[in-house]
């Protein structure tokens, strides 16, 4: 009894730190001036002119705007090894995830299609791939291996984490000094692979981000880049329309099928009462949105005007009928779907927030753009690309536009975005269902 | 006109969206309808946050509502002109 007294004394709660505090004195010296590289100038000179950019041409011809040597789990018992050889070897970047055993069917073969996808987009200078065994594993590495770049596989059983770890690292090392001499060399922008998702959207994105995104996918479009969109959920109320976008109205049934079987499959047979809650989310309904529909007509306007979608993807799926607008079969989440337009082969991201979504992927650099003022001020770290001034009219749509061409630009040539900086990584795998 | 205090996307839109902070009770506001490029004024008679709606006329349970020129939802209690429209009045017609 003693003991627990004397302990309870000495257990005081936490004493709670003031908000604000405490003050750090700043150092302030003069901040240089940033000059801009003169080959940006150049090839930016004109506004309205196709732009170009500084990508790494990988052995396939795709281009990629990072240089990352990964370091692949294939499943969750393998993320401790990768972390290690990460950790080993200063430059390479792995990206655990939960998922990987005793999964079956076409959830299976998504999680291939995912793992493959990821180590195969251009982003990606070369591939160590961790699994627990090597069956699986040389599955992984022959896949990414199509793509020509240098792959390799260690297997934990029989081996134990110390010698996969040792002789892993030993092959990243030289991996990371291979890929750290790779150039940049000028690419056009139909070479670029942009996707784009939005996320804690509020009445500001649908007004502001989202068409500055569209005003984006209308102009590459034009230019022969190859983009994509996504979320399922999140058109419903505006699926009709959405179909109406489609190039041809073979793919706008393909689009209402696709739409229909999430429905079907994902919504209906789970829905306990209605998903008023989640679609739109809490964050949604604080920022002013009301009804999926109004979400989804808000997020349709991130396609443009004018773009119509070529084909339609399943999740993961690589693009294959050439540049063009894709729809990919995603869920709304925002770390699902970007995980999924990554693996596809995507490079950049677009992702216009109105409440302040903080997503980053470790595959492709995410850029944030929001209209909404007050996400600008409170949590301005989060933010590339503010176009507030849309509702000010200090710009219109063409403007913002055109700015939003020069922040993707500026990410490609190697600037990193606020997610990156801020050590944003969410690779999240899409599970179909539960495992055997 | 340079700063709108709320947008209207399309004039057959019924809602607006307020996009400064600070909105009070009473206050008259000016709104941009933006595929018009025209300037209206409404008289708000709740506070209204950024981002959320106004009523731009009187809405009745029932009604449909228009933004971006499309049927997004159904008023499911009376809300007058220059009122906060949101989830206590106005509900999907999908889930």
């Amino acid at each position: 009894m003693a003991v627990a007294k004397n302990r309870k004394a000495i257990r005081k709660a936490p004493r709670s730190v003031p908000a604000g505090a405490p003050k750090i004195e700043q150092i302030v010296t003069d901040m240089p001036v940033i000059v801009p590289n003169p080959m940006y100038l150049k090839i930016r000179a004109k506004a309205k002119a196709k732009p170009t950019f500084l990508g790494y041409r990988r052995e396939n011809g795709r281009v990629g705007v990072r240089n990352h040597v990964v370091i692949l789990p294939l499943d969750d018992l393998s993320n401790a090894a990768s972390e290690a050889v990460a950790h080993n070897i200063k430059g390479t970047l792995a990206i655990p995830h939960p998922y990987g055993r005793l999964q079956f069917g076409e959830d299976l073969e998504l999680h291939f299609r995912t793992l493959i996808g990821a180590g195969s987009n251009p982003n990606v200078a070369a591939v160590i791939v961790i699994g627990i065994e090597p069956g699986w594993t040389q599955r992984v590495v022959d896949g990414i291996a199509k793509t020509g770049k240098p792959v390799a596989g260690f297997a934990i059983e029989q081996n134990g984490d110390h010698n996969v770890i040792a002789a892993a690292s030993r092959q990243a090392k030289e991996f990371l000094h291979w890929a750290s001499e790779a150039q940049r060399e000028v690419c056009g922008a139909e070479e670029l692979w942009v996707s784009t998702k939005c996320g804690e959207s509020d009445t500001t994105s649908g007004l502001g981000s989202n068409p500055t995104v569209g005003n984006f996918i209308d102009k590459m479009d034009a230019w022969g880049a190859t983009t994509c969109f996504g979320e399922t959920s999140e058109l419903t109320g505006a699926e009709m329309v959405c179909a109406t976008r489609a190039a041809t109205p073979a793919i706008g049934k393909k689009f209402l099928k696709t739409f229909q079987a999430y429905m079907d499959e994902v919504i209906e047979p789970h829905k306990t009462s209605d998903l008023s809650d989640s679609q739109p989310t809490k964050g949604n309904i604080q920022g002013g949105l009301t009804t999926i529909e109004e979400k989804a007509f808000g997020n349709l306007e991130k396609i443009g005007k004018k773009t119509k979608y070529i084909d339609v993807l399943t999740p993961a799926e690589e693009p294959r009928k050439g540049p063009g607008l894709y729809f990919m079969d995603t869920s709304s989440a925002a770390a699902e779907c970007v995980t999924l337009q990554a693996a596809a082969g995507f490079v950049v991201h677009l992702f216009p927030t109105g409440q302040g979504n903080v997503v980053g992927n470790p595959i492709e650099p995410v850029i944030k753009l929001t209209a909404n003022p007050r996400t600008v001020r409170t949590m301005g770290e989060h933010i590339d690309y503010d176009c507030s001034g849309i509702f000010r009219r200090e710009m219109n749509l063409d403007k913002a536009g055109d700015g939003l061409i020069d922040m993707c630009i500026r990410v490609c040539n190697g600037r990193h975005t606020a997610a990156e900086a801020l050590g944003h990584r969410q690779f999240v795998l899409t599970k179909l269902y539960r495992s055997a | 006109m340079s700063n709108p205090d709320f947008l209207v996307h399309d004039s057959t839109d019924v809602v607006g969206v307020v996009v400064v902070e600070g909105i009070k009770k009473g206050q008259t506001l000016s709104g941009w309808v933006m595929d018009k490029d025209k300037t209206i004024r409404i008289k708000c008679i709740d506070a209204i946050p950024l981002g959320h709606k106004v009523a731009l006329k009187g809405l009745k349970d029932g009604d449909t509502v228009l933004k971006y020129g499309h049927d997004i939802g159904k008023i499911v209690a009376n809300v007058a002109k220059g009122g906060h429209v949101h989830t206590q009045n106005l509900k999907t017609k999908r889930w």
